[in-house]
Formats: C-alpha cells, sequence, structure tokens
C-alpha cells in the first residue's frame, strides 16, 4: 500500500515537469552554456572556468540545493538536471507502461491461442516462444535497435520514426513476451484440462463463451499479477538500454540517458548520474513491492514466477 | 534416462537453429533500410556497398544469403569487419571470451555463496527484524540497475574514497591477463565482481528463503521431526538439500545467460574487454558484423548452456532421472 | 507408561480462540494397541502431535500434561524432547508418498535416525538398515535399501516409513492413519505388519484411524473422540458388543456387516462435526444427537470405569 502511494508521488512529480521547468524558468532540452544564475546574491555562470590544466574547459555548475535554481546543478550541456530528471522519469514511467501494455496484450493473444486451441497451433506457437525465450534479452534487444535505431521500422501500414520513443517501446515490449506468454500458456492449458471447461465443453457450450467465460477471468489474475513486476523489469530494462544508447535517442531525456550523461562528469559533478539512479531504484523498488503484495494477495500459490533480463 | 538426454540435445539443436534464422532475418530482412548500407556502417563509400553485396551475397536469394553468413561464422570465419577494414570478426570475439569468463565465474561465486548464506539465515529467522531486513536489503539489489551500481562503485573507489585504506588497493579501470599475474588479475576483478553478483545475491537469496520456507511444510520435514534430528539438520540436510534442484536449475540460466551478453553493462562500466564490450563498441560503431557474431555466439554459449542444465538437472533429481 | 492428563491444545487465529482439543486424558499401557477413532477434525491427529511435541505452530497454546515414563513432556525443553523423539517414541504419518524426503535413497533416511539416536558405524548402520527392511518384508533388501522413495511403490514407501520408525526400538509407536492411503489389499497385509512387529519389538501402539473395521481387526482398547474430547473408551470387545455414546453406535451401524445382505446405504450420521470455535455448550455431540434431553444442555464427563462413556444416558439407563 505505502509502495502503491510511493508510486502514485513518483509519477505525480515526473507529470508536474513542465510546471517545474517553466517555474524554474529554463529549456531541458536545448544547451544553454553562457546561462547565468543568482547564487547567494551573486551571478553565477552555470558553466564554470575549469580552474584544472590550462583552464579552457568548462565544468557545470554543482548543486545548489535550492529548488527551482538548478537544485541538482547542471550537465555538460548546461541544462539544469533536476528538470531533465523530472521530464526523464515520465519518458521512462511512459515506456515501461507503454511495454508493458504490449507485452501483455501479445503474450495473451499468443498464451491463449497456443493453451486453448492446443494442436499444431499450439506446437508451432511454443516452438517460436522456446526460442524467443532462449534468446538473451539484452542481445535480442541490441540485435533489433542496431538496425532500427539508424533508420526505424515500417512493418506494413506500421511506421516507426528512428528515434521515436515508440522504438524503445517496441523492442522493450517484444523481447519480453514470451516471460508472460510461457505461463500463460501453461495457465490456460491447465484451464482447458479443468472439470468445469471439460463439463462445459461436453454441454456443447461454443467455445468463444468457455474462453471469455470461464478462461479470461482466470488469466486476468495473473495479468494483473504481472503488471508492476513487468513494470519493474521494463524500467531497469529501458535504462540499460539508453545508458547503451540503443534506447531513448536525444534531444529527449530518460534516467538511463541522464545516467549516461552524467558517466563523464561521474568524478566531477556525480550527482548528474547519482540522482536518476536513485530514482529508478525508488521507482523499482516500489514497483516490486507492490508486485510482491498483489502477488500474496491474488496468487498465494505463486504460479507467476518472472524471469529477468 | 538417455533417452530423455538425446532429446533434450535435439531440441537444443532446432532452437540454436531458430535463434540463427532470427539473427539473420533481424539483420537481413528487417524492412526499412538496405541491408549492404547496414553492414557497411555509416556513410559508406560505393565501392564498399559494392563489396558487402558481393560478400553477403546480397543478389541471391534469401535462404542462400542464409547459408553465406553461417558459413562465415562458422566454417571459415573469415567474416570481416566493414567499419573496421579487413579486421577478422571471428577471433576477435574468441579473444574477449576468457575475460567474460573471468568476470562472470567470479561472481557466480560470490552469488551462490552469499544467497545460500542469506536465504538459510532468512528462512531459518522467518518473520524476526533480521529475516526482514536480509529480504529488503535483497530487493533494494534486485531493484538497481546494474551499469549505475558500478559507477557508483567507480565513484567510491576510484575517486572519493580511493586515497583512503580502504580503497587504495583498487587499482585503475580495465583487465589485466591472468597469466600475466594473478594478483593484478584478482585486484582488477573484486570490484566488478561484487557488482555484478548483487543483484543475483539479492535474487537468489529470496528465491531460496521462500523455497525453503515452503520445503519446510513438506511432510516429509515432519516425518524428519519426528525422528528426532535437529532443526538445524532439518533445515540444511532436508530442506535445503531439496530446494538446491530449482537453485541449480536457476543457477545455471542465469550463468549461461551472463556470459552470452548479460554481463555486458559490467563490462562497460569497468572497461573488461569482454564479449559485452566487444558488442558495445561495435554498437557505437554501429559495426554490423561483429554484433550478429557476438549475438550468434552468445545465444549459441547461452542455449547450450540451459541444455547442460537440464541433463545436469535429470542426473540430479532421482525423480526425474527415470523417466 | 503414557499418561496424559486433561489435554488442552489451542490455535489461536484471525477468527478468535480454536479449541482444537478440549480436555483429553488417556492412558497406555506397556506393549498394548490402543486404537483411536473419530471423524475427521475431530482432533486424533494433534492430541498425539502434542505427546510427540511436534506443534510447532507459534500460535498454539498447549495445557495439561502429558507424562512418557514418570517425565513430564509438556514444556520439556525441545533438545532434550528431540533425544525421546524417533527413539523412545516414534511416529508414521498418513500418506506414505510424501512422508520421506525425495532426494536421499530410504536407506540413508534410515541410518540417519540410527546414527542420530545411536553410537555405532555408518555400515553397522546401513547393516541395520538393510535388516529392517527384511523385517518390514521389503523383497531385496540389500537391493531396495539403495532406492528412491519415488522408486517405490505405496506400500512399499509404508513398509519403509514403518521400518524407519521402528529401527530405534520405541516403546511407543503412534501411527496415524498409515493405512488411509493405500488399497484394501495392502492395507490387510500392513496392519498384519504392525501386528506383527508390534508383538517382536514388544513397542505399544497407538493406533488411529476413521474406519471402525480397521479398529475392530487391530486394537486391545479403543477410544472415540469426537469434536477435541473422548466421548468413550473400553476394551475392544465391550465396546464394539455395547457401545454406550450415540456416536459409537451411529459410527458402528456405519461399519458394512462381514455376513449376511449388504444395507443398501450405510447409515451416515447425519449433521456435521461441530465448530471448534464457537462450541455448543453441552454435551458437544447434543446438536447430532437422537437421545438429546434436558440433562445434555450441561457437559458430560468420562466415567472412571475401564468402560465408559461421556453421555448422561449412560447412567441413566
Ligand atoms: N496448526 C493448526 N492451526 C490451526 N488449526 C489447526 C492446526 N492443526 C490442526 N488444526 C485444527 O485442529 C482440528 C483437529 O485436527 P486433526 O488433524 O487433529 O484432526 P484428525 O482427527 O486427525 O482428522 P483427520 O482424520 O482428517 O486426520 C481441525 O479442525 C484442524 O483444522
Ligand atoms: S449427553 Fe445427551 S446429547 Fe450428548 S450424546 Fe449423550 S444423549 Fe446425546
Ligand atoms: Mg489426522
Amino acid at each position: 500500500m505505502t509502495a502503491l502511494i510511493f508510486f502514485i508521488l513518483i509519477l505525480a512529480s515526473c507529470l508536474s515537469a513542465p510546471l517545474y521547468a517553466n517555474w524554474a524558468g529554463v529549456n531541458p532540452f536545448t544547451s544553454t552554456l553562457d546561462a547565468t544564475i543568482m547564487l547567494d546574491g551573486k551571478q553565477t555562470a552555470v558553466m564554470e572556468q575549469s580552474t584544472e590544466g590550462l583552464g579552457l574547459g568548462y565544468n557545470p555548475i554543482g548543486p545548489t540545493w535550492q529548488l527551482g535554481n538548478y537544485f541538482l546543478g547542471a550537465d555538460n550541456q548546461g541544462r539544469d538536471v533536476m528538470a531533465r530528471l523530472l521530464y526523464g522519469g515520465w519518458t521512462s514511467i511512459i515506456i515501461a507502461s507503454g511495454a508493458t501494455i504490449l507485452t501483455l496484450l501479445f503474450a495473451t493473444v499468443l498464451g491463449l491461442t497456443a493453451g486453448f486451441f492446443g494442436g499444431v497451433t499450439d506446437m508451432i506457437l511454443s516452438r517460436i516462444l522456446d526460442i524467443l525465450w532462449a534468446f538473451p534479452v539484452y542481445l535480442l534487444a541490441i540485435s533489433l535497435s542496431i538496425v532500427m535505431i539508424a533508420h526505424g521500422i515500417d512493418i506494413g501500414p506500421f511506421t516507426i520514426e528512428s528515434g521515436s520513443l515508440w522504438l524503445p517501446v517496441f523492442i522493450i515490449g517484444v523481447i519480453y513476451i514470451p516471460y508472460v506468454a510461457r505461463p500463460i500458456r501453461g495457465q490456460v492449458l491447465s484451464l482447458r484440462e479443468s472439470e468445469f471447461v471439460l463439463a462445459a465443453i461436453s454441454l456443447g457450450v461454443p467455445s468463444h463463451r468457455i474462453l471469455f467465460r470461464d478462461i479470461l477471468p482466470n488469466v486476468t489474475t495473473t495479468l494483473i499479477v504481472f503488471v508492476p513486476l513487468m513494470m519493474a523489469l521494463n524500467m531497469l530494462t529501458e535504462s540499460a538500454l539508453s545508458f547503451l544508447s540503443i534506447g531513448v535517442q536525444p534531444p529527449d531525456a530518460s534516467w538511463g540517458t541522464i545516467i549516461q550523461d552524467g558517466q563523464g562528469l561521474l568524478y566531477s559533478r556525480p550527482w548528474v548520474a547519482l540522482a536518476p539512479g536513485i530514482a529508478i531504484v525508488i521507482t523499482v523498488l516500489a514497483l516490486n513491492v507492490l508486485g510482491d503484495g498483489l502477488r500474496d494477495a491474488l496468487d498465494p500459490r505463486s504460479k507467476v514466477k518472472l524471469g529477468r533480463g | 534416462m538417455f533417452l530423455a538426454i538425446i532429446q533434450r540435445l535435439w531440441q537444443m539443436l532446432f532452437v540454436m537453429f531458430g535463434i540463427s534464422v532470427l539473427v539473420f532475418l533481424i539483420f537481413f530482412a528487417t524492412p526499412g533500410a538496405d541491408p549492404a548500407s547496414r553492414i557497411a556502417g555509416r556513410g559508406a563509400s560505393a565501392e564498399i556497398l559494392e563489396a558487402v553485396r558481393k560478400s553477403f551475397g546480397l543478389d541471391q536469394p534469401i535462404y542462400v544469403q542464409y547459408f553465406t553468413m553461417m558459413k562465415k561464422i562458422f566454417i571459415t570465419g573469415d567474416l570481416t569487419s566493414f567499419v573496421n577494414r579487413g579486421w577478422k570478426v571471428v577471433p576477435a570475439v574468441l579473444d574477449t571470451i576468457p575475460v567474460t569468463i573471468s568476470l562472470v565465474m567470479g561472481a557466480a561465486i560470490l552469488w551462490v555463496v552469499f544467497s545460500m548464506i542469506i536465504g538459510t539465515v532468512a528462512a531459518a529467522t522467518k518473520d524476526s527484524w533480521l529475516d526482514r531486513s536480509l529480504m529488503i536489503l535483497g530487493l533494494i539489489g534486485i531493484s538497481m540497475p546494474v551499469f549505475w551500481l558500478g559507477e557508483v562503485m567507480n565513484l567510491v573507489t576510484q575517486s572519493r574514497f580511493h586515497d583512503t585504506w580502504m580503497f587504495s588497493w583498487v587499482p585503475p579501470l580495465g583487465y589485466k591477463n591472468f597469466t600475466d599475474g594473478p594478483k593484478a588479475w584478482f585486484l582488477t576483478l573484486v570490484i566488478p565482481w561484487f557488482t555484478l553478483a548483487i543483484l543475483y545475491i539479492g535474487l537468489y537469496g529470496r528465491v531460496l528463503r521462500a523455497n525453503l520456507i515452503e520445503a519446510m511444510q513438506e511432510d516429509f520435514v515432519r516425518t524428519a521431526r519426528a525422528k528426532g534430528l535437529s532443526e538445524t539438520r532439518i533445515l540444511l540436510r532436508h530442506a535445503l538439500r531439496t530446494s538446491l534442484i530449482s537453485f541449480v536449475t536457476l543457477f545455471g540460466l542465469d550463468f549461461g545467460a551472463l556470459v552470452g551478453g548479460s554481463a555486458l553493462l559490467t563490462e562497460v562500466v569497468f572497461n573488461l574487454h569482454g564479449i559485452g564490450k566487444l558488442t558495445y563498441d561495435a554498437l557505437l560503431n554501429l559495426d554490423l558484423p561483429i554484433i550478429m557474431t557476438t549475438v550468434i555466439f552468445a545465444s549459441f554459449f547461452v542455449v547450450m548452456a540451459n541444455a547442460l542444465v537440464d541433463v545436469l538437472y535429470i542426473v540430479l533429481d532421482p525423480r526425474v532421472r527415470k523417466a | 507408561m503414557l499418561e496424559v492428563r486433561d489435554l488442552r491444545v489451542s490455535f489461536s487465529s484471525e477468527q478468535g480462540l480454536m479449541r482444537a482439543i478440549d480436555g483429553v486424558s488417556f492412558t497406555v499401557g506397556e506393549g498394548e494397541i490402543l486404537g483411536l477413532v473419530g471423524e475427521s477434525g475431530s482432533g486424533k491427529t494433534v492430541s498425539l502431535l502434542a505427546v510427540m511435541g511436534l506443534i510447532n505452530d507459534p500460535n498454539a497454546v498447549i495445557e495439561g500434561s502429558i507424562k512418557f515414563k514418570g517425565r513430564e513432556l509438556v514444556g520439556m525443553p525441545n533438545a532434550e524432547m528431540r533425544k525421546l523423539r524417533g527413539r523412545e517414541i516414534a511416529m508414521i504419518f498418513q500418506d506414505p508418498m510424501t512422508a520421506l524426503t525425495p532426494v536421499y535413497t530410504i536407506g540413508w533416511q534410515i541410518a540417519e535416525q540410527i546414527l542420530q539416536h545411536q553410537n555405532i558405524s555408518k555400515s553397522a548402520a546401513r547393516q541395520k538398515a538393510i535388516d529392517l527392511l527384511a523385517e518390514v518384508n521389503i523383497p531385496n533388501p540389500a537391493d531396495a535399501i539403495d532406492r528412491y522413495p519415488h522408486q517405490l511403490s505405496g506400500g512399499m514407501r509404508q513398509r519403509a516409513v514403518i521400518a524407519m520408525a521402528l529401527s530405534c526400538n520405541p516403546s511407543l509407536l503412534v501411527a496415524d492413519e498409515p493405512t488411509t492411503a493405500l488399497d484394501v489389499t495392502v492395507q490387510a497385509q500392513i496392519l498384519d505388519l504392525v501386528r506383527k512387529l508390534q508383538r517382536n519389538h514388544k513397542s505399544a501402539v497407538v493406533f488411529i484411524t476413521h474406519d471402525m473395521g480397521v479398529i475392530a481387526e487391530i486394537a486391545d482398547r479403543v477410544m472415540v473422540m469426537y469434536g477435541g474430547r473422548i466421548v468413550e473408551r473400553g476394551l475392544r470387545n465391550e465396546l464394539f458388543l455395547n457401545p454406550k455414546h450415540p456416536y459409537t453406535k451411529a459410527l458402528l451401524d456405519s461399519i458394512p456387516p462381514l455376513e449376511g445382505e449388504k444395507p443398501k446405504r450405510l447409515r451416515a450420521i447425519s449433521g456435521s462435526p461441530p465448530s471448534l470455535l464457537n462450541r455448543p455448550t453441552g454435551c458437544c455431540f447434543g446438536p447430532r444427537c437422537v437421545f438429546r434431553f434436558d440433562a445434555c444442555s450441561a457437559q458430560p464427563e468420562l466415567g472412571k470405569l475401564e468402560h465408559s462413556a461421556a453421555c448422561f444416558l449412560e447412567g441413566a439407563r
């Protein structure tokens, strides 16, 4: 319960990102190398002249710990890290949710079809899922991203531009399909063999009625338990892909890309990388606790066991 | 038993074939752009594009293209990078394997030892404050992005506390060959080992605790109690031993997955040029032939590791053995 | 040898205090077979688990006194209790399919118990395990000893469990429905076996079952439990020929007769067992009793006689 409140709080603060940026008077997506701020009554440059070496480089300003005034400092483009953090959180959550919906949708359709119709359909679908499942997730994600990131993808009527946020959603959504589809197929299979479904079949109840009335409600419970767990997994995957620069593309920000931005400043301005990491840990932790709680409440014998990448 | 093993190996070959086809399709048949320009890399000249077309037989039917690629990777091993002109890919990939194995092995030892201790202690003290705090720590471990943890580790050991007695022994980032000096090899890897292991310590600790608690409810535990055995013995010899079967399965899968690429993030953060780092560098250069090769090699490794685990399982669990 | 006095076991739960055993007293003499019958949930298992000190539910409260060979078991430290368990008092459980640890051979598990209580070498323990398996009529014991539980049939597993229970020559063996999970012919063999072993090892046996037919075959004395209390006890023949408690009568009516025409339907006892959360006041069998009369709104106590029932009819008759 606490976890849920926590998650909603995070969500709300990320949603307020434009408000924050507006109030602080910063644009988190364009470089502002020559910006200045008022600090302790003095006009201070966001990019300070470096004192090391020849004194040619610039160092972004560190955390001021004043809300609305480069709270967490600036990154190497002179952008307000706090504002980017809030925007980035929104992106991360959107991607994680989008990918979760995609995964659950496809997995349900595949799992239901394979489990309910059995026979050849099941055999073919299961083999395909086996192959996808055996494929290490990051490698699959890398393969998919590298061919798409530069040129985008078009499947029939759908075209995803390169650099679009839909690309990571699509990639993350696809790679986890077997993780959900396999347990669902198993569940449908055992439901199909259960007495009440066998009885319904022998009574001549049409199969779509059985599917929607008897099987889907049972599967829904499993799906609900999967939601927060998949969200957590997807957040981690998104951040990893963005960190590898094959997820969210600049100028968009996500927690993963901010960590990557902060990598170069790690020893001088560690907060650029620390803050988004802490944000990820807290959010994923809340989701995991939520997932555990849901599982205990809805699925005490824990049929849902999540693999991870 | 023999039949089961053969059957499992068959399945392995099938999945390997499926993966190779899938990788091939992703790289050569994803709608969107000309595969030749993808393979050749950014801003390739017309001659290079022509060379790529010829080398991969891109003007031929798609199944011929598939066999050409497989031949280049597995038989002749003469796949070359076009970004790094003329660089032979297969030997480059093979070179990275010891690095990755060193990293994953050490981490695996850490996570097995620590998660067993944590899981068992938590199960033995179920619902106590110790159990609760261990489980929360485990959950935090699961919730941390490994690359970020690696950066925090670097920040602490390379920069902020590097000059104190605690971390002055930590050598600069990078890998040292075991053959050039075991001590240097060991020291460079300690921090990466812990970084990589933390997720799995949390995960396995939690899974093991749950399995142990479940096992302690079983009838055979009641029998063991009725025999007059001590609680410690029941926990370790009966409950833990039975839970170990699923533990070993899980371990095999994760170990395989790590060697096959999941250690990539850790390798990147600590600048260890394992198979993951190679893939990452190729990723930055958009060097597709390298990525294709690492992906195929690594996923084959994972599939073989999985098969091995199942075979081991058949040997380990007397119940499956009969079937 | 075993003297249980006024044993009470309750479990606290969200719905309140549940009194599973409500004042049970009985004794078990050296070398006798005491049959304990009662329907499911009447508290048979819980009362004997209390004797074994095996109720380790943190919500359980155990009161009363359990004396074994003069020593008080209630409140005995676990370390000391462990020395009795498996050596002096052994217990066999209902389901042989799940009673053994799946990953060890039956020989290993028997030897484990021997080594726990006796100071002998591993090979001697193994030899002893083979002898025990032979004693419980497992064919090829030297071979069977290296088998895993799943490789044996239910009957064979239960024999192995019995062999294990007897491995330290306990003076008291508690058999909790050891035949319920087995099919009829195997049941008969196991009953024969228990009787034979009881004679050879001179152990006392508490035999729990809900089958009056089994009791008739094996027990010297019988105790009938209902709703966490003992409602009747007596020597087997007396109790069978002259049951005093209406519940016992009903139970006896529900055995199919061995000879003559089989009734179309066995007479089942109407009604359901009492809720342990809200016990009825007065006689706990009252709500289902066809003889119920005014006096029954008080709690009937078990008499002092060898054969007596906790029923107000007993005196009135
Ligand atoms: N750990 C426990 N917590 C709460 N209630 C329990 C616990 N163990 C047993 N009970 C309750 O105590 C009552 C007596 O159970 P017991 O197992 O002794 O019955 P039984 O006579 O052995 O029945 P059966 O023939 O089914 O074995 C039951 O209502 C049971 O639900
Ligand atoms: S005391 Fe009364 S209610 Fe109870 S069994 Fe005897 S006659 Fe029936
Ligand atoms: Mg019972």
